[in-house]
């Protein structure tokens, strides 16, 4: 068993979690929670994928499958922001409608190929012992895209001043309101951020690191795990993307130590049959029950940070919000 | 609020048509020439959380049938898929509908219970997880016909069970993948299996004894992906024995991801189920299924009541399986071509044998047969019988073994799986 190269794989699989995890980030951050990622990942990639067919240029398949996450988000900032519904049951509706969809327009798209985005080397970079060849060497652009997009991401929310307007929509709307920051505004445009960037993890599964179309296999679950993996962080993109090259490397582990006899001097308890196995293969989505469970009362999220105003409708002069 | 309330029962509304508008789509029949007679648009559902049970047309042989993946998948069930085209066509007087994405066990439960329930005269299940539930909606339901594969089992009245020797094929893509290990320098060969199950088991087995008829010294690796179906775990799945070093891949699963990823590594793959899943260079050959005449024959069978449920179990000279890139009118995929000319005229050969019904899977599983802790099970001269082939220990009651297939070839590096 590779470490180097198993960490190398999760790498990869881990920027499509990275990306919808951080749109999510934003979304919340803003007050708005959106559980349509799923729906706006596999809206995304096939988007991107059937846009990478008929062009045959991956960047056009990877602007649709933004702009195509964007608009789903769009919808749901429609319904939540103006319309004020229910932010649990719009963005639920939206996993079903982008889901649907996506199989429909998807139908006929397996078994074909298209261009991926290019993978490089990082010229001096892939030379630092150990870290480099993981971290640098033929790997996706995407996946140095996500490397920038963390500590940018960071910065924007905790050191800019855009950033502290994006926390105040947040944590007190009507504070911000005050202020004269527009709330209706801020919301819309980080909502709809958060709609590009999962539309972008879902062009990464399809244009980059598992290229090809599987009908709502092709996203399998990885949207439910971002939303999971924002809890875990706790709002914070640095922490969101070590989570999620952490869940993407489980797997490939796990599929490594297969081919391991004795660990330590003793028996391997992952091998085939063994329970241990699926224990491996288990844990991340009893980690998502866990953090949802968790995230969902009301005194363990104001400890564990969680946006005051999160899932609340802001509506200017109301009292009491 | 009231209003608040109205809004987002129309946002609801909008939703559910959008939802039920997709699963209401039938599917166009893919890859199908002429149809002899019968409308072949099949009325296509898809399981999951709004799941529909396609409509009977009166008057019409119904047949249905359970797909554990995806019809359009390119590997296992778009080979019934296509079968199941077949049969509508050259079947007159059918109709025939498809329910897709069905999980296996308690889910299909449901699922067979109601296309029973709704009438279908014919219904085939096609993984080998529904094994059980067909058995237990078979007894509720005898008036229709229950054929079920992968599996061991038959209530030898409406439920039978239906499946062919791919071990023959898996033996001579084993040879071919031996002989490519070999020329390339690289005596690994690897094998990601789906579940720990005696034709997993087998079809491994097959695999390795065809590898050692071109390639002493290879061996073999494997990994249990516990899955048929999961394109991103099957890639997983074959980059971790490619990584391991293996030269080449065989997959167990349904989807050509394995050649993708062969593709992106430099290396080769085996794929399995369709000859569509063979399509790149990467892909040394296929075993692959051609199950519509088979399915029409029992299915002519059905509608005459002349049926007899059991365990039908056909050879190569069934014309219902063959070799990508051997059958008449193919080329060899472009791995093939420069690979020593004995090796690849021995797998043409044997592969005309076994058409012919001169060659079949207990010669595949001829003594002597090693096994991979040294211990001899067989020794020269003689052959495993069926329940040898299909039976974990003891062996189900009616078909007991005495080797059974527990057992790894001497060629394979890994240890057994354990059983529950």
């Amino acid at each position: 068993m590779d470490l180097g190269l198993i960490l190398a794989g999760g790498i990869a699989s881990g920027t499509v979690l990275l990306f919808a995890a951080i749109g999510e980030i934003f979304a919340e951050r803003a007050g708005i929670l959106n559980l349509g990622v799923e729906g706006m990942m596999l809206m995304g990639a096939v988007a991107g994928f059937s846009t990478t067919l008929t062009t045959g240029n991956p960047w056009i398949g990877l602007v649709a499958a933004m702009t195509v996450g964007g608009l789903l988000a769009l919808l749901h900032a429609v319904v939540t922001i103006h319309l004020r519904a229910d932010q649990v049951v719009s963005g639920l509706a939206l996993t079903f409608l982008g889901t649907g969809l996506a199989r429909v327009l998807g139908e006929g798209l397996a078994n074909t190929n298209v261009a991926r985005l290019p993978a490089f080397t990082v010229p001096v970079l892939s030379n630092i012992p150990i870290v480099g060849p993981i971290v640098f060497r033929d790997q996706s652009v995407l996946v140095y895209v996500g490397f920038v997009l963390v500590p940018l991401a960071w910065f924007w929310i905790e050191g800019t001043r855009p950033g502290l307007h994006l926390r105040a929509v947040g944590e007190a709307p009507a504070a911000a309101d005050a202020q004269g920051i527009g709330v209706y505004r801020l919301r819309y445009a980080y909502v709809v951020l958060g709609g590009v960037l999962a539309g972008l993890a879902g062009a990464t599964i399809t244009l980059a690191v598992a290229p090809g179309w599987f009908g709502d296999q092709t996203v399998n679950g990885r949207g439910w795990i971002a939303i999971g993996l924002v809890i875990f962080a706790r709002w914070n993109p640095i922490r969101a993307a070590i989570g999620g090259y952490l869940f993407a490397t489980i797997t490939p582990f796990n599929l490594g130590l297969q081919g391991v006899d004795r660990i330590l001097g003793f028996e391997n308890p992952f091998l085939p049959g063994r329970s241990a196995t699926f224990f491996l293969d288990m844990l991340p989505y009893l980690f998502v029950i866990a953090v949802v469970i968790l995230g969902s009362r009301q005194a363990a999220r104001r400890r564990i940070g969680a946006p005051a105003a999160l899932g609340i409708p802001y509506v200017r002069g109301e009292r009491g919000r | 609020m009231a209003s608040t309330r109205l809004r987002l029962a129309s946002v609801f509304a909008v939703a559910a048509i959008a939802v039920g508008a997709c699963s209401s789509t039938p599917s166009a029949p893919a890859g199908s020439g002429a149809a002899g007679g019968n409308d072949c648009t099949a009325g296509a559902a898809k399981g999951g959380a709004n799941l529909q049970i396609p409509d009977v047309v009166a008057g019409k042989f119904n047949v249905a049938m359970v797909l554990i993946g995806p019809h359009d998948d390119g590997g296992w069930s778009q080979a019934h898929y296509e079968g199941l085209q077949y049969l509508c066509q050259h079947l007159a007087g059918s109709h025939v509908a498809y329910i897709e994405l069905v999980p296996e066990g308690a889910d299909s439960e449901q699922v067979f219970r109601s296309l029973a329930r709704k009438g279908f005269n014919f219904i085939i299940g096609t993984s080998f997880g529904y094994m059980d539930p067909m058995e237990k909606v078979a007894k509720d339901f005898p008036d229709a016909t229950f054929l079920h594969l992968t599996g061991y089992k038959s209530n030898g009245k409406n439920f039978g069970n239906f499946f062919g020797a791919v071990e023959d094929f898996k033996f001579l893509a084993g040879q071919l993948a031996g002989s490519r290990a070999k020329k390339d320098g690289n005596p690994k060969i690897g094998y990601m299996a789906t579940f720990p199950i005696p034709e997993e088991i087998r079809l491994g087995n097959a695999i390795a004894r065809g590898v050692a008829v071109t390639c002493p010294e290879c061996k073999i690796d494997v990994r249990f992906i516990n899955t048929w179906h999961d394109p991103q775990k099957e890639r997983e799945g074959a980059a971790s024995l490619f990584d391991a070093g293996a030269d080449v891949v065989f997959t167990g699963a349904d989807t050509p991801a394995v050649a993708d990823v062969a593709a992106e590594k430099g290396k080769w793959a085996v794929t399995y189920d369709h000859p569509s899943s063979c399509s790149k260079d990467s892909c040394l050959t296929a075993p692959y299924w051609i199950w519509g005449p088979e399915y029409t024959r029992i299915g002519q069978q059905v509608k005459d009541k002349k049926y007899t449920a059991g365990y039908e179990y056909f050879d190569a000279d069934s014309k219902a399986m063959g070799l990508y890139g051997f059958m008449e009118g193919q080329t060899p995929q472009k791995g093939i071509q420069d690979l020593p000319q004995a090796d690849v005229q021995n797998v043409k050969d044997t592969l005309a044998k076994m058409l012919a019904g001169q060659f079949g899977r207990f010669d595949v599983f001829a003594g002597p047969i090693k096994d991979n802790t040294g211990k001899e099970l067989l020794p020269a001269g003689q052959k495993l019988k069926q329940s040898d082939l299909d039976q974990f220990p003891p062996g189900a009651p009616g078909s007991e073994c005495s080797v059974c297939m527990y057992w790894w070839n001497q060629n394979i590096t890994v240890p057994l799986p354990k059983l529950s």
